[in-house]
């Protein structure tokens, strides 16, 4: 039985953990974070939640806090945004590194400078190369249920790694929408009774974390990191499918939105897909073959089921709410590479939009559509790289 | 000793056996030597007290050698060493002299 409420992002990933319910909790308040753990906070207060609420001075403590805490054998979760992030970032790798299934949702916010508190994905895509597992949220009930399946994904005792979700600062935090929630017990019974491995508070069996490892194994360590990136995607999937019986909602490793005959496609992510699939619709209706792909897993990125997704189409932008100066968009970077190894190609262009939360509208992706039609036309583009939305 | 593959090794470098210092021999570190003078000591055992590590050896309640094994050399002993008459029970000598 699920039940229908208006809730903003931000309630509804500190009402999904409340559901979860675990041990610790270490975390410090971030705009437009601030509003989820304040919520989070009022539940340990009110005895709704039996975590430990571990308040401290900074990012860099929240993840170490949760570190230990994971370590010692709990189950942890925190969240943050944008320049907390970036403070967590040495400790992001730890967490990684020592294979501790952390659950974050992170709030995407611009990074200074110019200071900027609004919606973009330069946060997430600075941890990009952290070795946790990202997923990426639409809307409100998509951070919901991704920080539910969350907890399953990164406590699999094939996976054990750290998981962000990632949804959109403001747009979808601070947003109220309609959206469903699961009972309190159907979410208690689907992330189940958490099962520590090899924890510190095992005192039967003690044990030493964090070793220094020099060049003799420091490289076979990471070889092996990288093989659970490999199991990651069929745990995402096995997860999604029981999800899926539980809510009714379907998820998959990306959203492929009327993708099938299409010719033209945007790829993009998180909210402003939304905003695209509306626009897609319209193109659809004036009879040009338009369709959306919207990751969800971004990393592990599943490259293969991505081409096979996009290899059949004759040109597609890449929108990224994040640059990487000097280089093309980070999503554009990871579609290129995706289909690098098909013998044709779409033709590909890069668009790079609503940096600092400036609104993506639909005449923005109609504008990218239009011209995605043109080169279909051609067969030729002006340039692969170019911000939109921006006064000349 | 045969080096791991990265098939072989627990999650995380979580090191599962309590204890293993004792398999990594730190003494090959040392640069000075610590030599006891069993004539000088008044068996005070403040080198036993003051060895960051557990280099100091003691037996029946009396001050045996150093494990050379694992002493680094670090002469805290020598120096905390209140000796007999003014002469040191522990003097450093550079190795290989």
């Amino acid at each position: 039985m699920s039940k229908v409420v208006a809730a903003t992002g931000n309630e509804a990933v500190a009402n999904a953990l409340r559901q979860v319910n675990p041990d610790v909790c270490a975390a410090y308040p971030i705009t437009p974070q601030t509003d989820m753990m304040q919520r989070f906070s009022s539940y340990v207060s009110d005895g709704q939640v039996k975590t430990e609420l571990i308040l401290v001075e900074s990012e860099h403590s929240a993840m170490s806090a949760c570190i230990g805490a994971s370590a010692a054998g709990g189950r942890v979760a925190t969240a943050t945004c944008g320049p907390g992030l970036a403070l967590m970032w040495e400790m992001l790798f730890v967490a990684s590194g020592t294979r501790l299934p952390i659950v974050m949702p992170v709030v995407n916010r611009a990074l200074s400078a110019p200071l900027n508190i609004h919606g973009d994905h330069s946060d997430a895509m600075g941890a990009r190369d952290s070795g946790w597992i990202h997923l990426w949220s639409e809307n409100a009930q998509e951070a919901y249920d991704n920080t539910i399946q969350a907890f399953r994904i990164a406590e699999h005792m094939d996976i054990r790694l750290p998981v962000m979700v990632c949804l959109d600062g403001f747009i979808i935090s601070h947003s109220i929408e309609r959206m469903e929630y699961l009972e309190d017990d159907e979410v208690k019974k689907f992330v189940g009774e958490y099962k520590p491995l090899n924890p510190l508070l095992d005192l039967e069996h003690p044990k030493s974390m964090g070793p220094l490892i020099l060049p003799d194994l420091y490289h076979e360590f990471k070889r092996a990191q990288h093989e659970v990136m490999t199991k990651v995607k069929d745990v995402v999937l096995n997860v999604a499918e029981e999800f899926e019986i539980l809510s009714g909602r379907r998820y998959g490793l990306f959203e492929a939105y009327r993708l099938d005959d299409a010719e033209i496609a945007l790829v993009i992510l998180n909210s402003a897909a939304g905003t695209s699939k509306d626009v897609v619709d319209e193109f659809r209706k004036g009879g040009i073959k338009a369709g959306l792909l919207k990751p969800r897993l971004f990393r592990p990125f599943p490259y293969e089921e991505v081409a096979q997704a996009l290899k059949h189409l004759k040109a597609i932008c890449v929108l990224d709410r994040a640059d990487s100066f000097g280089g093309y968009g980070p999503l554009f970077m990871e579609i290129s590479s995706a289909l690098y190894p098909l013998k044709e190609r779409p033709i590909m262009i890069n668009k790079i939009y609503g940096l600092g939360g400036r609104d993506f509208l639909p005449q923005h992706a109609e504008q990218v559509l239009s011209e995605l039609a043109e080169i279909t036309k051609t067969g030729k583009f002006k340039i692969i790289k170019e911000y939109i939305g921006v006064r000349e | 000793m045969k080096l791991k593959g990265w098939k072989e090794l627990t999650p995380g470098a979580v090191i599962l056996e309590a204890g293993n210092a004792v398999e990594f021999k730190t003494g090959s570190w040392r640069a000075f030597k610590p030599i006891w003078k069993q004539e000088n000591c008044i068996q005070c055992l403040f080198c036993w007290l003051y060895c960051p590590d557990m280099a100091v050896k003691v037996k029946d309640g009396k001050r045996a050698d150093f494990d050379y094994d694992y002493c680094k050399g670090c002469g805290i002993c020598a120096l905390e060493c209140p000796g007999k008459k003014g002469e040191k029970a522990i003097v450093m000598v550079e190795e290989g002299k």
